[in-house]
């Protein structure tokens, strides 16, 4: 366990997690508020408790704190020392202190080339679970670390994706590092803090607070080289990491939708403003390291002949074997080669079983 | 005087041989039954005094104990009470004695001295039969009924005095003559003609017929389900006549069923609120449940994410062994439970996912609506089949097919499963076990490879693999391959998969 954050930083961690409950009603944005000094964010959050938290921060036992986390199994490190994700320091209030879930050399290892935030809606399609999916999938194959908030939705499958492929993935989460937020992700948690990493900015103890979604969502802008919007509604948290990732002057991305389902406005939106566009893992590959500098994975296989034309009905949108069969591919014959597609990957089936091409 | 009449108990489904005693003495009137009877057998005392007397016999005013022997059985109905009324008729020497002991006797007596309709007539020849009875008496309206049980002489007779007439040694009425088809305007048969579009549901549904599989559908509400299901019963062959007698007596006992022998294959449709003794059985005294009276035929679950979930893990066990065991003091009873199990499901609680963008549901209700559906259940389905509305020109097109010609084609791979099966405890590919699917069932080398790759990719569980057998084996009877191609195989791998509305549940 290497416990790397200094007295000064550690405090600080401190009096956030003091302040957890304080920091709903903070004016204005929250990372202008995570900008404060320490004396300035009591002044302007401590409300009538000013002088006990002051009090309180000075007599502060440091050690005390440290012995909490240890005995969470956290590892920490602080903006001090030279192991401390140097993207972050872009950030007018970067974390004082990071709490690491899974090994910290494990994280500074994730962490050290350019990883990619692949974030979205919670109600997301299964068009967008699925292209989630696939980019962790790709980018991981293509040994990029892929930097997520593991939220219910394009987060989460971001992550399952990139886990496919071996895991270099980070989740940033709201609350302490080694609680899985939501509770439904516990065995999501597990495994991505026994392949990659899980890293918070408060210490073990604090409950969760609506400002750690956007206060998290500023780690996600800061940690990754690119920020890729998937699907994202027109209020979504999602917008929140893409507005701070453009702040930071990091490329976004946005992966296409249709123009009907709502939780394509924010990437449509984000393309109409000028993001990047991106319709797979290549196209982000490209962007970050430059074009033709890494490949996703081998090109695309094809299916054998006699189920090309199968493929291409599916692909035009005859989804379902009803709709198959009005295509002339009956159930008698059409559901073996539906079968065989599937196993060889070709095509997956969705809710209601609607068939569509695997991306 | 003491007199003695046979008579039949119906416990569970099965008969129980009862002694009836009738013992005269004299001493203040009175009447007296004995023996572990429910409030029916007491109240049969009034009921037999009065059906004495209207009958032009004499009830005797002396001291009459009655007991319903063993003593140790609970007795429950009014199935008694013509066997105490020739009891005490014997037993005052009204009717001979001795003649009586030919005969099993059994119904409800009304106050006028005729003998009612009761329920499990059949279940009680069959117990005389083999109590070594000759003859039996019910009411006229369950003669045919008690007739089928062949060597057993059978008085359908419809009042006390005609009772103590052939028991005096009168001929037997002959038996009503059979409520013939042609005279009541029987409702239309659901039939496979009915139907349009839905053609890989109605591939799905022969295969199901054909191997006895159990199958789940899963569409939008509205979209046909409930009118798919209904119509296996008219696509099954036909039951053999020992399956048709055991229908009948469990029908009978449950008083389901007007007379004669039950051509139709049973479906039952329980409501989603059923609770898991309705289901399966139970209660005091134990009852069939709709399990049992599904027996030989069709068991229908409608919405089946909404069953409570002990309903459904009462059924694990009749699903897999064929039959439940109700264990209540001093016995265990056994009913038969071999059924079709059918379910229908909508694919998420709003019933709309995949449907364009009209699905509302979370992802948390997504995932509580697939939990609830997981589990033991679902594993034992051999097709998972999705159905969904069909497109306006084929709700104009003609019939793909009809249920007579699905019938055929069903009675055809039946019977190569016989053959195939001669001697094995399955009747059909369905029943069979592991260790049978392993004897008989040979793949063709592309079939077995591609087996071996679905299992390699995940998508079969190690029991979801041998139903993808059966299942196969089933597709290669009806298409008539000896050994099983690779497309059947195939073909039973689509028919088994579902499709996931969130990847990262498979994953997470």
């Amino acid at each position: 366990m290497s416990e790397r954050a200094c007295d000064h930083c550690t405090a600080r961690s401190w009096l956030l997690g003091r302040l957890a409950g304080n920091l709903d009603k903070a004016r204005g944005r929250i990372e202008q508020a995570l900008a404060l000094c320490d004396d300035d964010l009591i002044a302007a959050v401590g409300g009538r408790e000013q002088a006990r938290l002051r009090r309180e921060l000075e007599t502060l036992d440091v050690d005390e704190v440290r012995s909490r986390a240890r005995a969470a199994g956290l590892e920490t490190v602080c903006g001090c020392d030279p192991a401390y994700p140097s993207r972050l320091r872009a950030l007018a209030g970067p974390p004082a202190v990071l709490y690491v879930a899974g090994g910290l050399d494990q994280m500074v290892d994730l962490l050290f080339e350019e990883p990619v935030a692949i974030v979205g809606s919670r109600r997301a399609s299964p068009y967008g679970l699925d292209v989630a999916r696939s980019l962790g999938r790709g980018l991981a194959v293509a040994g990029v670390t892929v930097v997520s908030g593991m939220a219910i939705g394009i987060d989460s499958a971001a992550h399952a994706g990139a886990l496919e492929a071996g895991g270099p993935t980070v989740a940033v989460l709201p609350a302490s590092a080694n609680r899985p937020y939501p509770p439904g992700k516990r065995a999501l948690h597990g495994r991505i803090v026994a392949g990659g990493a899980a890293v918070s900015e408060v210490g073990p103890g604090a409950g969760v607070w609506r400002w750690m979604f956007p206060a998290r969502n500023r780690i996600i802008a800061a940690l990754a080289a690119m920020t890729v919007v998937v699907e994202a509604g027109e209020r979504s948290g999602a917008l929140v990491t893409a507005r701070l990732a453009r702040g930071l002057g990091r490329p976004v991305g946005a992966v296409p939708g249709r123009v009907t389902t709502p939780q394509a406005a924010g990437p449509n939106g984000l393309l109409a403003a000028g993001a990047c566009i991106v319709r797979g893992p290549q196209d982000a590959l490209d962007h970050v390291f430059g074009a033709g500098e890494r490949t996703a994975a081998a090109p695309r296989r094809q299916p054998p002949a006699e189920l090309a034309p199968l493929l291409a009905a599916i692909a035009e949108g005859h989804e379902t074997t009803a709709a198959l069969a009005r295509a002339g591919f009956e159930p008698d014959k059409g559901l073996a080669a539906l079968a065989e597609l599937e196993l060889g990957g070709f095509v997956r089936r969705g809710a209601g079983g609607r068939f569509r091409v695997a991306p | 005087m003491l007199a003695r009449v046979a008579t039949f108990a119906i416990d569970g489904i099965d008969p129980r041989h009862v002694w009836v005693e009738v013992d005269i003495r004299s001493g203040l009137p009175a009447f007296t039954i004995v023996g572990l009877g429910d409030a029916a057998v007491r109240e049969s005392r009034d009921r037999v005094r009065s059906a004495i007397a209207n009958s032009g016999f004499e009830f005797p005013q002396t001291r009459i104990t009655a007991n319903l022997a063993p003593a140790f059985l609970r007795k429950v109905g009014p199935g008694f009470d013509t066997a105490l009324a020739l009891g005490v008729l014997a037993a005052s020497g009204q009717v001979p004695a001795d003649s009586l002991n030919a005969y099993a006797v059994f119904g409800e007596l009304s106050l006028s001295g005729d003998l009612r309709d009761s329920p499990g007539a059949l279940a009680v020849a069959e117990g005389a039969r083999r109590a070594g009875l000759a003859r039996l008496i019910v009411p006229r309206e369950r003669a045919r009924e008690a007739a089928l049980v062949e060597g057993l002489e059978i008085a359908g007779v419809s009042s006390l005095r005609a009772a103590a007439e052939v028991v005096t040694g009168g001929a037997p009425p002959p038996l009503p003559a059979p409520v013939s088809a042609g005279h009541t305007a029987a409702p239309a048969e659901p039939d496979l003609a009915d139907i349009r579009g839905h053609s890989a549901p109605l591939l799905a549904l022969e295969i199901a017929a054909a191997g006895g599989h159990n199958l789940l559908f899963e569409g939008a509400p509205g979209t046909g389900k409930t009118m798919l299901a209904r119509r296996i019963p008219s696509i099954l062959p036909a039951m053999s006549r020992a399956e048709a007698i055991e229908v009948t007596r469990i029908h009978s006992i449950a008083g389901l069923h007007a007379s004669g022998l039950v051509q139709a294959r049973p479906f039952r449709a329980p409501h989603h609120t059923v609770s898991p003794s309705g289901l399966v059985g139970g209660g005091a005294p134990p009852r069939p449940g709709e399990a049992t009276l599904a027996h030989h035929g069709v068991l229908f679950l409608d919405e089946l994410a909404e069953f409570q979930r002990s309903s459904l893990d009462a059924l694990r066990q009749p699903l897999e062994d064929g039959c439940v065991t109700i264990v209540r003091a001093q016995r265990a009873l056994v009913f038969p439970t071999r059924f079709m199990l059918v379910a229908a499901t909508n694919p998420c609680p709003c019933g709309f996912a995949g449907v364009g963008d009209r699905c509302r549901c979370g992802e948390a209700d997504l995932r509580r609506h697939s939990r609830r559906l997981s589990g033991p259940l679902l594993d034992r389905m051999d097709l998972l089949i999705n159905v969904e509305r069909p497109a306006e020109p084929e709700l104009r097109a003609p019939p793909q097919t009809s249920s007579a010609l699905a019938r055929e084609r069903v009675a055809h791979a039946r019977e190569r499963q016989r053959f195939r099966l001669a001697g094995c405890a399955a009747r059909c590919n369905g029943e069979m076990d592991a260790r049978l699917v392993r004897r008989h069932v040979r793949l063709e080398e592309a079939a077995e490879h591609a087996l071996a790759q679905a299992y390699a990719v995940g998508a079969l569980s190690a029991r979801g693999r041998h139903r993808v057998v059966r299942v196969a084996q089933t597709i290669a009877d009806l298409g008539g391959h000896d050994r099983v191609t690779h497309a059947d195989l195939l073909t039973a791998l689509s028919l088994r998969q579902r499709g996931d509305a969130d990847p990262t549940l498979a994953a997470a």
